[in-house]
């Protein structure tokens, strides 16, 4: 099926570059990176740009650096880039975990971590999981750089606080600086590559503190305050758990789509935050299933 | 507006003329005349339209042909230059495919696995897999073939 949609491409060769020509193009130019959403998008007539400016020819940005306890994803980083990364499996083993359960080889080869939350469907695995890093987006536009707090990031289903004319450059993922675990669940409709029905992060501190977001029960990836304000500096027992699940509808707000009915994805995201709760826990006692073992 | 790109197609340099919105896949079986990279889904998840980029698969039904400008690109058609390679073989030996509609994707799947972990465990083939979807098979054969090549004797690579 060819393209009906004609458009003009660009490839500039500096970050300076491709602000000037976003910012002139405005809403009218869409940014391309892997490509593996764009271009489906494009293929279907879900957008007409005029212009797609491809940023592949930015140098720089296709670099994973941990330094001074931050980890810096560049926006041409691919899922593929982030599995094979030593210091992601040595420092971020729950990344690495997530990306085993994120489509397929010849999706991630191509699709970037940048895209995947520039993209922010509901469903995103990368949200979810950096979310609970308190992770930052680093920002290009015409009037210069900014941070955005991934909190803050996602707006609703496709919408961010991306501004016309602004490019996102990368993302800087800060290490906890006390011991922590943390564990990945994503609900799926079969082994292999699937969207998520529902997925669950929890982050298991020293000193009982946790951090605990979901995925694609909601129009954004969020992170669930009731249920970390409750376990906070609680020591995870069997009634906690419990009561911890019982707050899982209100932090949520699933629908009913393809996928899965608004009641199941209530009911799983209760399970999993259960199992979440207890390998992250499991895991920071140096104990637990191992990263890349599936709870669900 | 049209622009000339330079492409090495199995080991081949290609120049041809694209428009903007030309889709690798398109350009591939239409212009240039690569049959075996297939028209499935046309949307990412089947994984029949598979090619190597720069050695690592892909969707080329994802990719705009102006993006592979420079870019060396491999297809079955370019893996088995001297032959079949251990793996084609393998595959073949175990009647791994039916309708063999998948099987240009799969092999390229298996490998770019095999070039990076020569020696994988069954999981580490059914990952590389799963992203090709295969509905005569049941995938038993493929996967048998594939760790067939992958015993620490054997060397199966096709790139190199």
């Amino acid at each position: 099926m060819a393209i009906a949609h004609q458009f003009e491409y660009v490839k500039p060769g500096s970050l300076r570059e491709a602000v000037k020509t976003l910012a002139r193009y405005g809403s009218r130019a869409r940014i391309l990176a892997g490509g593996t959403d764009l271009v489906s998008l494009i293929a279907e007539d879900m957008v007409k740009p005029e212009t797609v400016v491809d940023i592949k020819g930015l140098p720089g940005l296709n670099k994973i650096e941990f330094k001074d306890g931050v980890l810096s994803i560049g926006a041409l980083v691919t899922f593929s880039d982030l599995r094979d990364s030593p210091a992601v499996a040595k420092k971020f083993p729950v990344l690495r975990e997530m990306t085993g359960w994120l489509a397929s080889v010849g999706i991630r080869n191509r699709a970037t971590v940048m895209g995947n939350l520039c993209s922010a469907v509901p469903c995103c695995d990368s949200g979810p999981v950096l979310l609970v890093y308190d992770a930052m987006v680093l920002v290009t536009g015409p009037g210069g750089k900014r941070k955005v707090p991934l909190r803050d990031w996602f707006v609703g289903p496709r919408k961010t606080v991306l501004k016309r004319g602004e490019i996102a450059t990368g993302v800087a993922v800060p290490l906890p600086g006390k011991k922590h675990a943390a564990c990945f669940v994503k609900l799926r409709r079969y082994e292999g590559e699937d969207l998520a029905q529902a997925s669950v992060t929890v982050l298991a501190l020293a000193g009982n503190s946790y951090r605990i977001s979901f995925g694609a029960v909601a129009p954004r990836p969020l992170r669930a305050g009731r249920i970390e304000a409750l376990l906070e500096g609680k020591a995870l027992s069997d009634e906690l758990v419990e009561q911890a699940v019982r707050l899982v509808p209100q932090e949520i707000a699933p629908i009913t789509d393809i996928r899965a009915t608004k009641e199941y994805r209530t009911l799983m995201a209760g399970v999993m935050l259960e199992r979440g709760l207890r390998a992250a826990v499991a895991r920071l006692a140096g104990a637990g299933p191992a990263y890349g073992t599936s709870l669900i | 507006m049209k622009k000339s790109i330079t492409l090495k197609l199995n080991r081949e340099q290609r120049t041809v003329e694209v428009e903007p919105s030309d889709i690798l896949l398109d350009v591939l079986r239409e212009k240039i005349g690569v049959k075996s990279p297939k028209i499935g889904c046309e949307r990412g998840d089947c994984g029949a339209c598979t090619v190597l980029l720069d050695g690592k698969s892909v969707r080329s039904c994802l990719i705009l042909a102006i993006e592979a400008d420079g870019r060396q690109i491999t297809t079955v058609e370019g893996l088995s230059h001297a032959g079949l390679t251990p793996l084609q073989r393998s595959f073949l030996k175990h009647g791994a495919f039916q309708c063999g509609f998948c099987a240009p994707g799969i092999v390229l799947s298996a490998t770019e696995l095999l070039d990076k972990n020569p020696h994988p465990s069954e999981a580490e083939v059914k990952e590389a897999v799963a992203g090709n979807l295969c509905r005569c098979t049941g995938y038993k054969p493929i996967i048998d073939a594939i760790l067939a090549v992958s015993a620490p004797s054997v060397k199966a690579g096709g790139l190199k």
